[in-house]
């Protein structure tokens, strides 16, 4: 049995206390949060042993491994904790709002041996999974563009007193939205050495962005765009789609099929044939032990345990892995920053930054 | 743990008529497609308004099939004042309304965080307050108290009408059976029983942890809806289990998803479905006069009475 214990019974905290706790080979030792209201929920009805002060648990519990998900900011102080004692890790994504925390951290695992995981499901999700496989398999030939999607309703008005809606708190739709499709771009392409054109516009919120629109350079000439919209009323939830294009097909993914369109003259893994195939959700879903919000949760837990329990890293998501993705974040955040380029007039245009024009967009788009 | 009172499950049985063998889900209502987006979207732009959901389910009731199991979506609503407005054509109608509708609370947490998400859908917004003042932690009576308002409130759209097995959402069943949390099952269940006269019912997409968690909550041969199809399509716990479970333990089972999304062909999944013993009803969704139709004559021929 692996002891384990949970830090922040919000929505994501609450979801893995419950598949940890149906999971056959864990004990969920402890759990941790600020409200004492949730707590004495908790403690009331479950019987599981609940902390209001993270070091306290952590001292006392005698955990094997902890599951952090605090708002994003405090990740880093809480994983080093956990890292200083020995203890495995299981983050909610992002892992941390700058990259150098982040390099920090897997590096301070990396160096204890200990195993690590960042909460980006998608890719225990079956369709991008396949894509994944497709792509290993080199079925497109070389990839030379992705379009990387995802829209829904989070926030549809100016109102919102959480931590989401403060970017300063890791909240707004780059941080807590985005980063899941900026997660899958970086595991089928890579990571990106530039970015460019990128806006983080503001639709309602006060104080964070509700989009994320940017293009992505990757080595090899290929490119890479994400369009990300958490103020869409038209989805019923979130919606993550990836479109990759290559020199011998196309792959479209959602979270309910893989398609993919092989040209003549393309490799095509077993199973596949030219022209166009489906795979749908049904076929591409392993089984789970306990369902609650999807396959992907339950699967990537699993994984976590899997691997503390084998004590061998898989690396699948990892916190290096996750540290790119930081990166690839904080490219973004800074390109925007840097605001409308001046319009282009020969060879020697340069951005504009003095003015800061991005204030007056988003004013406008407010 | 204290445990339904007996003779209140069994008055409840003999009161409770039993549940017809198809029920009418309402997924392709609201855009909900296990297999592609596409589809989805265009049931939604489909059935954007609520007569071309009340055709579909006036088809479905022409056939025979009198039970609508719906979330209690805010456009279900309409549905509700649609049947109230002409009682005797809707004589036999009945509604097996499943709760939460959950996509409205997961996007409230993330708005106002947990507990500003159950203040707002509370009637009444004092009395969280006044509770969260009284000291550190809610006492026992408040989450009864708060639990039964918030069913009050997600009830409210079908006053009036027949409402005889009242569904908890597998989103909620199965965040609690995960918890452990087993105790809110039977507040569940004695409110539904008490306040409506109804069955309670729950959904899961794992039959074999929550048929142990509500035999531990001391609920007696309860109403369990979830997935029962040829493929094991989102069926936690295994194919196996399930087959077990259906054999040996006491239970009324209600069979959705048993096309697993269209995966498997009509009549196959139905023939196989309705091999399974102690399956009660199957709960189906259909758009149009013809599948609701085909759906029934399958059943006919496979499930005789």
């Amino acid at each position: 049995m692996i002891r384990i214990g949970v830090v922040g019974l919000g929505k994501m905290g609450l979801s893995h206390h419950a598949l940890l706790n149906a999971h056959p080979e864990v004990d969920v030792a402890a759990v941790c949060d600020a409200s004492g209201y949730i707590l004495g929920v908790l403690s009331k009805y479950t019987g599981v042993k609940t902390y209001d002060d993270y070091d306290s648990m952590l001292a006392e519990a005698q955990l094997d491994a902890v599951v952090v998900a605090t708002p994003s900011r405090s990740h880093v102080g809480m994983v080093k904790a956990a890292l200083e004692r020995d203890l495995h890790v299981f983050c909610e994504k992002p892992l941390t709002l700058d990259p150098a925390d982040a390099d920090l951290l897997a590096e301070m695992a990396a160096e204890r041996g200990l195993i690590t995981q960042v909460g980006y499901h998608n890719r225990f999700v079956g369709a991008f999974r396949e894509v994944k496989k497709l792509l290993d398999e080199g079925a497109i030939g070389k990839v030379t563009h992705i379009f990387g999607e995802a829209y829904g309703p989070v926030v549809l008005k100016p109102k919102g007193k959480t931590w989401r809606s403060q970017r300063s708190e890791g909240g707004g739709c780059l941080y807590d939205y985005a980063a899941h499709v900026v997660n899958l771009v970086n595991w089928y392409v890579g990571e990106p050495v530039g970015v460019g054109g990128t806006v983080l516009p503001r639709v309602f919120s006060q104080e964070t962005d509700d989009g994320t629109f940017s293009t992505l350079y990757f080595p090899e000439g290929k490119t890479g765009q994400v369009s990300v919209n958490w103020s869409d009323e038209s989805y019923r939830k979130m919606t993550t789609r990836i479109n990759i294009w290559g020199t011998a097909g196309r792959i479209f993914a959602d979270r309910q099929e893989c398609q993919a369109y092989l040209r003549d003259g393309a490799s095509v893994p077993d199973g596949y044939e030219h022209g166009w195939n489906v795979r749908f959700t049904t076929e591409l879903t392993e089984p789970v032990w306990f369902y609650l919000r999807g396959e992907e949760y339950s699967a990537q837990v699993d994984s976590f345990v899997r691997e503390v329990e084998a004590g061998v890293p898989d690396g699948l998501n990892d916190f290096a892995s996750a540290a790119a993705t930081d990166r690839s974040i904080a490219m973004m955040v800074s390109d925007a920053a840097a605001g409308m380029p001046a319009p282009r007039n020969g060879s020697d245009a340069t951005p504009v930054t003095t003015e800061r024009p991005r204030r007056r967009l988003w004013r406008r788009a407010a | 743990m204290s445990s339904v009172p007996e003779m209140q499950a069994s008055v409840a049985d003999a009161i409770a008529p039993p549940m017809d063998r198809l029920l009418f889900g309402d997924n392709q209502f609201f855009g909900v497609n296990h297999m592609s987006e596409e589809k989805a979207r265009a049931q939604a732009m489909r059935f954007r308004g609520i007569d071309a959901v009340i055709d579909v389910l006036d088809a479905a009731y022409d056939e025979g099939v009198r039970t609508f199991m719906c979330t209690t979506h805010d456009r279900i609503a309409l549905v509700c004042d649609h049947m109230r407005a002409d009682p005797e054509r809707y004589r036999d109608f009945a509604f097996y309304p499943c709760m939460p509708y959950a996509h409205k609370y997961a996007n409230a947490v993330t708005e106002n965080g947990m507990l500003g998400a159950v203040k707002r859908f509370l009637p009444d917004e004092g009395l969280m307050d006044a509770a969260l003042r009284g000291g550190r932690s809610l006492a026992k009576k408040d989450i009864e108290g708060m639990t039964t308002l918030l069913i009050d409130t997600e009830m409210k759209m079908f006053q009036g009408l027949r409402t005889p097995v009242i569904f908890l959402q597998n989103l909620v069943v199965d965040l609690l059976v995960g918890l452990g949390f087993k105790d809110a099952l039977r507040i569940f269940a004695n409110h539904v029983r008490e306040r409506y006269g109804a069955e309670p019912g729950f959904i899961t997409m794992n039959l074999p942890a929550v048929l142990d968690a509500l035999d531990e909550a001391g609920i007696e041969n309860p109403i369990v809806c979830s997935n029962i199809n040829k493929i094991g399509f989102r069926m936690c716990g295994g194919i196996e289990a399930y087959e077990a479970a259906l054999r040996e333990r006491e239970f009324r089972a209600v069979a959705m998803s048993v096309f697993a999304s269209g995966a498997i062909p009509a009549a196959e999944a139905i023939e196989w479905v309705c091999a399974q013993p102690n399956v009660q009803s199957i709960v189906f969704g259909a758009s149009s006069r013809n599948n609701i139709r085909n759906t029934r004559e399958l059943v006919e021929e496979h499930w005789p009475a």
